[in-house]
């Protein structure tokens, strides 16, 4: 049950499993989306599975998510989305109008994105058999020219950049469940981020090095992922990162980690010192970037590892979840 | 978020570091314990340790409730939720602890109904809603917690639910404190007292640890600011050659403590003669049981306890770790057999057990020399 | 055993009942304030929040004296060092 929180559980299950027996390979550093030569021209690839309860939610529903999810994996892996095919698993018993309501949002999120949805297919199983739904869908794009993503390239005094505020999508799923009590007026942040990454590889391609969707797992297990393939160390200045009161809130309230929790509409990006002013700005001139910063730099130490600092000159280690967040009391 | 970001005020830290640093002896090696959880995870997530001079040692004392229940009474309590007809709830600091046959979190996905819930009352809400199902409340903390289970239990006699019942694991501060200073192979020069636990004993308390231990205490808060204070008034009371109880978070702590809490307490619970404790072995009068005035609303007294007693690897250093005699990275399966993913003892699985908060908060720092230290 | 969090309490208790609601930087929750009934909170308080449970009223007054404490550390000193900087002390 730990294998789909993101983090340690599920990576281990895709390296130590998936990667060695189906794709081939079990020493590279795995990323969103593949690439993969058809007739001479090279097209991104990806696929993700979304299994959210509720099935909607402030902010959005499954179907927006699993669109957003797609498309999200093909831009952070330098590519212009073009189109997705979707499969759903459904639960006998599942009402129409809840059905419609989830390939409305997908159709709506899709026309929004620019992308084309080509096909798809349904499964119906026994009741008790599914969570409602289960979506799954897979993305093409075309690479975009001049972009380069691989965490080998990261440099020592290279930046991080982060598109906005953190956690608001896991901590609105967590209070949306209602178990405990909570309540916020709290959004998913669920989009589209490739009109924010085609702004800013427009003016900064040759030195982005590394760009991730941190999504199961939040921030911590992106990064944590990055320090381990590039053998660096990541610092994050604690005061530098952005979250909104509400989700602060609630962290502190749980006793859970902001950097631990999933987003649904933010990219991380590593540049290169000379690029990383000129590609914030193009953030920041972009619908949506508004809220973009800088919020860290690759040091040598510790290696393979993420070290938040703060203003005092405390300092802490940043690990994967290990599972899901759990609130705590103690 | 006011009354806590004030507290983490970094110009105001640097200026209270300075003050710990102008204090401490450049000559002595000052051994200070802390003895609640709260207080190793706050220190940990705030990297205290970064900013106080060298010969100041914070030592982890046993206020970890996770840390120090026994591994047969998780065992215990999954038994009792067996039966589908029961909902089994708990806090989530509980859900990823390890019994014989698995956590609670493993037992639900072999199927178990196995609730994370914030509050005791929201197991009793729970009990309301599904009448035909038994709600039990896998009840854990010091006295912090008691009070909250104690008003629950009451108000599920007021009110007559009779499908809910509490598991009781409260366990009480003061002895656990007695054990580490009883303890041969301790050193300690001062306390930074539980601040929380405080809210419902008061300071009086502690005074025996001043009085008839000569040690300092400052009760303490959990920002890094109270921390930092606390540490202040210890060293200057040592300093002034003093020993007394100080109590730093007046904000919240009243002296005399929450005569209502502990009335509450008084009605629902009794101390139990003795109760074991993982790590520190048994220890009297240190845990609380349900009256049998509330016999009904008692998981032990309503249903069969297996009562299995079980024993740690002996590999596992949990008991010099909890203690303060071994530091967590000392212990031979530190890091090995024993790491928060797969954890062998309690004090690797509460993100608040020493070996936990150290593994995950600090044993890959290196000495980080790009770091800006304060002047 | 130790997370407790300030929350401003923005509703009071029905007749009769002892749950209100209580807020922490805009996210809100019922909290039972059964174990102040010594000491009962009033719509604006600040209260410490443990397991859905007021555990104390928080004092502003107590909170702000501790901060004017710890700014004025280390001013004594600096007037010391002031002093000594004259020349004024003996050797």
């Amino acid at each position: 049950m730990a294998h789909g929180a993101g983090g340690k559980a599920s990576r281990r299950l895709v390296e130590g499993l998936f990667a060695p027996l189906l794709f081939g390979t079990n020493s590279e550093p795995l990323t969103d989306a593949a690439r993969v030569a058809v007739n001479g021209a090279q097209v991104a690839i990806t696929t993700d599975s979304f299994v959210v309860n509720p099935l909607t939610f402030p902010g959005g529903s499954i179907g927006e998510l699993a669109v957003n999810g797609t498309i999200n994996d093909l831009a952070v892996s330098g590519a212009r989305p073009e189109a997705i095919v979707v499969t759903f698993v459904l639960e006998a018993g599942l009402s129409t109008t809840v059905l419609e309501a989830e390939v409305r949002a997908m159709g709506e999120a899709a026309r929004r994105a620019g992308v084309r949805v080509a096909g798809g297919d349904t499964k119906v199983v026994e009741h008790g058999k599914a969570d409602r739904m289960y979506v799954t869908t897979t993305g093409l794009g075309t690479p975009l020219h001049g972009v380069s993503i691989d965490p080998h390239s990261v440099q020592l005094g290279d930046k991080v950049l982060l598109s906005g505020p953190i956690g608001d999508h896991g901590i609105t799923i967590l209070l949306a469940r209602g178990d405990l009590d909570l309540e916020a007026d709290l959004r998913s942040d669920t989009r589209s981020v490739f009109p924010l990454v085609e702004a800013m590889l427009q003016v900064a391609a040759p030195g982005i090095r590394w760009m991730r969707d941190p999504t199961r797992g939040g921030v911590a297990t992106s990064l944590n992922e990055l320090a381990r393939d590039c053998g660096r160390a990541v610092h994050l200045k604690e005061d530098e990162l952005p979250v909104r009161d509400a989700v602060r809130g609630a962290c502190e309230l749980l006793g859970l980690d902001p950097l631990h929790i999933a987003n649904e509409g933010q990219f991380l990006s590593v540049v290169s010192p000379d690029y990383a002013d000129v590609a914030l700005n193009a953030l920041h001139q972009t619908p949506g970037g508004e809220e973009a910063c800088m919020i860290g730099e690759i040091h040598e130490e510790p290696a393979a590892a993420v070290l938040v600092t703060t203003l005092y000159g405390g300092s802490r280690i940043v690990d994967m979840l290990v599972g899901d967040p759990l609130p705590r009391i103690c | 978020m006011k009354f806590v970001d004030e507290f983490r005020d970094a110009g105001v830290i640097n200026k209270t570091a300075d003050e710990i640093r102008r204090l401490a002896d450049p000559a002595r090696h000052y051994r200070f314990m802390e003895v609640c959880g709260g207080h190793t995870h706050a220190i940990y997530r705030f990297g205290l340790k970064d900013i106080l001079p060298d010969n100041i040692e914070l030592i982890h004392g046993p206020g970890c409730p996770v840390c120090v229940l026994p591994m047969g009474r998780i065992d215990d309590g999954l038994a009792l939720a067996k039966d589908p007809a029961v909902i089994f709830t708990a806090f989530g600091d509980m859900m990823r602890v390890p019994g014989t046959q698995g956590s609670p979190l493993e037992h639900k996905a072999r199927g178990m109904d196995v609730r994370i819930v914030y509050s005791p009352s929201d197991a009793l809400k729970l009990a309301r809603l599904n009448p035909d199902r038994h709600v039990m409340f896998f009840a854990i903390g010091f006295e912090t917690t008691a009070p909250s289970t104690a008003l629950t239990l009451l108000r599920a006699k007021t009110e007559g639910i009779h499908n809910f019942s509490v598991f009781c694991n409260h366990v009480t501060i003061i002895p656990a404190i007695r054990a580490i200073l009883d303890s041969p192979d301790m050193r300690l020069d001062a306390f930074i007292g539980p601040g929380h636990v405080s809210t419902v004993i008061g300071c009086r308390p502690y005074e025996w640890i001043a009085k008839d231990e000569h040690k300092p205490i400052a009760v303490s808060g959990f920002e890094p600011l109270d921390i930092l204070q606390a540490i202040v008034m210890v060293l200057r009371q040592m300093k002034a050659g003093e020993a007394k109880v100080e109590n730093q978070y007046k904000r919240v702590v009243p002296w005399e403590g929450n005569r209502a809490a502990l009335r509450a307490m008084g009605e629902v619970f009794q101390l139990r003669p003795y109760f074991e404790w993982r790590g520190l072995g048994f220890i009297s009068q240190s845990a609380l049981r349900i009256r049998d005035s509330f016999a009904e609303w008692d998981s032990e007294q309503r249903f069969q306890v297996p009562g299995v007693r079980v024993t740690d690897p002996k590999a596992a250093q949990c008991g010099e770790v909890l203690k303060g005699v071994l530091k967590p990275a000392q212990c031979k399966l530190f890091g090995k057999e024993c790491t928060p993913e797969h954890p062998t003892g309690a004090l690797m699985v509460s993100s608040e057990g020493s070996c936990a908060a150290y593994y995950n908060y600090e044993h890959r720092k290196a000495t980080v020399a790009s770091l800006s230290w304060p002047a | 055993m130790c997370l407790a969090i300030p929350g401003k309490i923005i509703e009071v208790p029905v007749e009769g009942a002892t749950q209100a609601t209580v807020e922490v930087v805009g996210v809100r929750r019922k909290v039972d304030l059964g174990l102040l009934t010594e000491n009962m909170p009033v719509l604006g308080d600040w209260v410490l929040i443990h397991v859905g449970f007021a555990m104390s009223k928080i004092s502003e007054q107590d909170a702000l004296d501790q901060m004017n404490t710890l700014r004025m550390l280390g001013e004594a000193e600096q007037a010391m060092e002031e002093v000594r900087g004259y020349g004024v002390e003996q050797e």
